[in-house]
């Protein structure tokens, strides 16, 4: 495929010093032959320009009003952004090309003004779109329009945001048959998917990377950590990468860790070398001015969690650095991606593992991304309660038959396998609710005319539809603002909950002192003493992926690929050996030993913590029934450990398949994980509404608790859509079931049980973090409490035995502060010295 | 299942773990919040919630009944969750409750969401019942002992080993006791808001609902300054 560039463009490109890249030709030819494309290339490599070029070209040929092209991108910032760019060749060409952005900050009046003449190139986010599609004109906007540019689609396919995306692109398709699509990724793991996302017959026009990355580890000064997952020792080492460059960004894994190294680099910065915060817990006012900062050079470095992973190009930055595990192989390329914009040179990045086995998944990672493994799991298909949202959303533009919907829905990729049933069983849930009990005929939100054709009930259930557009589901929030200051930004409720007035935690780089809570705000003041908290978030954590696990598995097994790894690993891993035996490629290995009063049982899964977490909950489950009395596990990424009062026995059986039947059924009827994802599910399909017209004030009270809904529809209507949409979700990728699987498959006949006298060493890492993570009781809340209110019968007992008045009770400690890693050095020593006269046996 | 027995104006009480209170010497069981149709009421507005709210609240209450046998049930106001909500019980509904009206006296005492008796269902409705030393009102005053009330679905969070455990709770000092909603959609509302915290200003103790028996913890006093104080209680780190 070739094509070539025409006036006056081909003058432009020369001006810039350009030569139009064979790829942007590519896609150029492929679009005028009035195909579908999708371009997959590297970062820097002029993706978006390729995009618009054959756009940029018709409408230079043949001017024209009207809507002619579309830009969808994840980001808003990245939309605007390009909008800018897109001016330069348009103004610098005197083209007759008018475009304009759409997201949530336009105005009315700039709204109004692109409804009555609409621009040539119209820049959006696929909830923009999916507002502008449940406007009644939408069919008329859209009719015109030619071609569809679909940015960072790898970010959005997979997704519930791709999910809207596509049945969008359906709509649109619907509008104008004509119509293409021009998707724009980044290299994937699954570029055929990708693909068929574009569309059914899509051309696929791929560049590779230029130069390959530059992947460098830095370990920290003095003893390699044996646990902690925040790097703060390796601070000044950090500092010292961020003088020797103009401008870093540093990425960590949570927000709790920027929060804490962001302090910590601050503490030692004796230089005040300009260094912000960047995460998406913080008021996006403060998010804008470091975004600013950075691109007009006034910063040295950014401490960024994902937040800073898309979005655009700051072409300024000089170098990346991963503290923590970098989790997975495309993330890690991501991220090293953001430093150095031009596809020709490499992009410096510097891993800096926090703890040993960190160490190894850095190893593992390198060798990954010079192998140019990508991860990531296929997309699966499109939510049902995405599906529900549209559906509703489409009925407030217009009435529609139910039989050409289905036909429109089942073009968008996600949804081709959709079945007649389950679509109908969708459309019965948003007009009634969809319940056996027929109890809401009178308050139906779509009803039926005699043609068949499905309308909207009235004005009033369409503005409610359209105000609760959208797929991203926050956890509860709750605002921060400093006592008669300024907003700083949002922490979970949960995280709230548990703290008294008077505590200190930290939050957007500042140490708080917690007032009170008011409303739905928690207001703070500077300063604070005492061992401050940092907020967590639920599902703030990736988990490593298969890929990457596969990888350390493979390391660790493989005695020849140890000479990368430094000193204190090598050493580590040779005591392993030689007291317990290491973990090999294809079998599972399980390792018990007493300590204290406790037995522990160590599982070395590499799994992700995510599935580990899962699989504690199912182990210690069974673990009861086999009467071993667990009292707690905890997990990590690479191992799970549990403890119980009696010794585990016949581990193999424990391990065994059966596991995924009864205990499963038993723990998705508690499990809080399905609850979140009920949730996150009840929303998008609109059944719990995030806004009510006119109710902002009141909308605790208008609101039930997503908890109380799930338990009187998991009681009275098992098989309802919304539950089979939770479950759906639950098992694709959320709780890891797969992965736990293909885990016990793997194990079948290939547990290899060591009974210790002692900790072994791989088994040091996971000790540590007991007590630090929080820890899952076996037995449910009902034990926890039983637990926590067994502690209080001192208090009673002096109670009773003659203080009037109960003590005023504080908890004796924070439960589960994330802390660096002093705490692991404290501890070390007690657990080290065990291990100099090893006993063994393999059963 | 065990209930937990208190002592209030030298009345011996239970509290059920199901949320509601038995007199023993009355044979009186009393209950709070039901808010019955809620999810209709919801529905009315356009969130189409499951319709099965009012079945599960008197399944919750048909237990209690089976348990207690008592002569008299006591509503503790806002039964419904709004003044028409009797008008819209389905059949099913309607008739388990006549059901239980026949096995029992009911007195409906009226709250805020139904203000007036509900319709075409047995038993007396009144503002508050006055039996001996125990008064059975909707809102607590904030005068005088004796007091059983509902009205503000107290609930509390409990730090734990694991997590923050968060349940519908009674809350009891002494001389008053507020029940906890009992409504299957009914949220919560915690312990230490000022709202709940002022009528306990000396503390006092909570009980939170569990499976088969209640969790008990103490609820501190507002000290000077500080507005709120939590039942709370803590584990010291597992190792």
């Amino acid at each position: 495929m070739t094509g070539t560039l025409a006036e006056p463009f081909a003058g432009w490109f020369a001006r810039q010093g350009w030569a139009p890249r064979p790829h942007q030709l590519a896609v150029l030819a492929a679009a005028q032959a009035g195909r579908s494309v999708l371009l997959i290339a590297p970062t820097g490599g002029g993706k978006t320009l390729a995009g618009f070029l054959p756009s940029l070209l018709e409408l230079h040929a043949a001017p024209r009003a009207g809507l002619h092209t579309l830009y969808v991108s994840p980001l808003k910032a990245l939309a605007a952004d390009v909008a800018r760019n897109l001016m330069r060749p348009v103004c610098e060409l005197s083209l007759d090309i008018t475009i304009a952005t759409r997201s949530g900050d336009t105005t009315a009046t700039e709204r109004r003004k692109q409804r009555e003449k609409p621009p040539n190139i119209l820049l959006t986010t696929p909830e923009s779109l999916a507002v502008l599609l449940s406007q009644p004109d939408a069919s008329a906007f859209f009719a015109p329009i030619r071609r569809i540019i679909i940015d960072e689609i790898h970010a959005l396919a997979g997704s519930k945001r791709g999910d809207q995306l596509s049945l969008c692109l359906a709509r649109l398709h619907g509008f104008s048959p004509n119509a293409t699509n021009l998707g724009l990724s980044a290299t994937v793991a699954h570029p055929d998917a990708i693909a068929a996302y574009v569309g059914p017959d899509a051309a696929r026009v791929t560049t590779q990377g230029g130069a390959p990355p530059e992947i460098t580890m830095i370990l920290p000064a003095g003893r390699l950590p044996w646990s902690g997952h925040m790097g703060l020792s390796s601070a000044p080492d950090i500092l010292a990468r961020i003088r020797a460059a103009g401008l870093s960004i540093v990425f960590v894994n949570t927000r709790a860790q920027a929060e804490l190294l962001f302090q910590e680099l601050w503490k030692i910065n004796t230089e005040t070398l300009p260094i912000a915060i960047h995460h998406g817990s913080l008021e996006l006012s403060q998010r804008l001015r470091v975004e600013a900062a950075m691109a007009a050079g006034q910063l040295r470095a950014v401490v960024a969690t994902s937040s800073l992973d898309l979005g655009i190009d700051w072409g300024g930055v000089d170098q990346v650095l991963q503290v923590g595990a970098p989790k997975g192989v495309s993330r890690l390329l991501q991220r090293v991606g953001r430093a150095n914009h031009r596809m020709d040179e490499a992009s410096r990045a510097i891993l800096v593992p926090a703890n040993r086995f960190e160490v190894l998944e850095c190893e593992a990672a390198i060798v990954g991304v010079a192998a140019n493994a990508l991860d990531g799991d296929p997309p699966g298909p499109g939510g049902l309660d995405v599906l529900a949202q549209h559906l509703l959303l489409t009925a407030c533009a217009g009435p529609f038959l139910p039989d050409a919907m289905y036909a429109e829905v089942t073009g968008a990729a996600p949804y081709a396998g959709l079945t007649r049933a389950d679509f109908d069983a969708v459309l019965d849930f948003v007009e009634t609710g969809g319940y056996a009990l027929q109890a809401y005929d009178n308050y139906r939100k779509l009803f039926r005319d005699s043609e068949g054709r499905v309308h909207i009930r009235g004005e009033r259930t369409a503005r409610q539809a359209r105000m609760n557009i959208g797929t991203i589901v926050e956890e509860p929030l709750l605002k921060v603002r400093l006592a008669r200051g300024p907003l700083l930004g949002e922490v979970e409720e949960y995280f709230v909950t548990m703290l008294a007035p008077g505590d200190s935690f930290m939050f957007a780089g500042r140490l708080l002192r917690f007032l009170r809570l008011r409303d739905t705000v928690c207001e703070v003041a500077e300063g604070g003493e005492g061992e401050p908290k940092v907020p967590a978030y639920a599902g703030g954590r990736m988990p490593l992926t298969t890929n990457l696990a596969d990888r350390v598995r493979a390391m660790l097994a493989d005695r020849r690929t140890w000479p990368a790894f430094p000193e204190p690993v090598r050493e580590w891993l040779n005591l392993q050996q030689s007291v317990s035996r290491l973990p090999g490629r294809d079998d599972l290995l399980v390792e018990t030993f007493p300590r204290g009063d406790r037995w522990y049982l160590v599982a070395y899964c590499f799994e992700g913590r995510n599935a580990h977490q899962t699989l504690g909950l199912l182990l210690t489950r069974r673990m009861e029934r086999f009467g071993m009395a667990p009292l707690g596990f905890v997990a990590t990424d690479y191992v799970l450990a549990v403890w119980a009062a009696r010794e585990p026995l016949d581990v193999a059986r424990l391990f065994d398949e059966d596991m995924l039947g009864d205990d499963l059924e038993a723990w998705m009827a508690e499990s809080s994980m399905l609850r979140r994802t009920f949730r996150r599910v009840a929303v998008i399909a609109g059944l719990i509404e995030r806004h009510h017209p006119g109710a902002e004030k009141t909308k605790r009270q208008v609101t039930v608790n997503s908890d109380l809904i799930y338990n009187v529809l998991r009681r009275h209507q098992p098989d309802h859509i919304l539950l089979r949409a939770t479950r759906a979700d639950a098992a694709g990728g959320l709780t890891d079931l797969s992965r736990i699987a293909l885990l016990l498959a793997r194990a079948r006949g290939h547990v290899r049980h060591m009974v210790l006298s002692r900790v072994s060493p791989l088994a040091v890492p996971v000790l540590l973090e007991i007590g630090r993570e929080s820890v899952r009781n076996a037995a449910g809340d009902d034990a926890l409490l039983a637990a926590a209110q067994g502690l209080d019968e001192d208090a009673l007992v002096a109670e009773a035995s003659g203080a009037a008045e109960p003590p005023p009770f504080r908890p004796a400690a924070p439960p589960a502060p994330r802390r660096g890693p002093r705490r692991a050095h404290q501890r070390q020593g007690s657990l080290f010295t065990r291990l100099s006269t090893p006993g063994r046996s393999e059963r | 299942m065990s209930a937990a027995p208190i002592h209030l104006a030298g009345e011996r009480l239970m509290l059920d773990p199901e949320g509601g209170l038995f007199w023993p010497a009355r044979r009186l069981l009393a209950v709070a919040d039901l808010h019955l149709e809620k999810g209709s009421a919801a529905a009315a507005r356009g969130a189409l919630l499951p319709p099965w709210d009012t079945r599960a609240t008197l399944d919750r209450l048909a237990g209690l009944l089976r348990r207690w046998r008592p002569e008299t049930v006591v509503a503790l106001g806002d039964s419904f969750h709004d003044a028409r909500g009797a008008g819209r019980l389905q059949p099913a509904d309607r008739a388990r409750l006549a059901a239980m009206g026949r096995a029992a006296r009911f007195v409906w005492v009226l709250g805020n969401h139904d203000p007036a008796p509900p319709e075409g269902l047995p038993g007396e409705a009144t503002e508050a019942l006055v039996l001996g030393a125990l008064t059975f009102r909707h809102i607590a005053t904030g005068a005088g002992g004796g007091d059983i009330s509902g009205h503000f679905h107290p609930k509390a969070s409990v730090p734990t080993a694991g997590t923050v455990v968060s349940r519908p709770c009674f809350v009891f000092d002494g001389a008053r006791l507020m029940l906890p909603a009992i409504g299957a959609y009914t949220g919560g509302l915690d312990v230490r808001d000022p709202a709940i915290a002022a009528l306990f200003p000396r503390g006092g103790r909570v009980f939170l609902l569990g499976r088969e028996r209640l969790f008990s913890f103490p609820l501190a006093a507002r000290a000077a300054g500080r507005r709120v104080q939590a039942a709370q209680a803590g584990l010291p780190p597992h190792m």
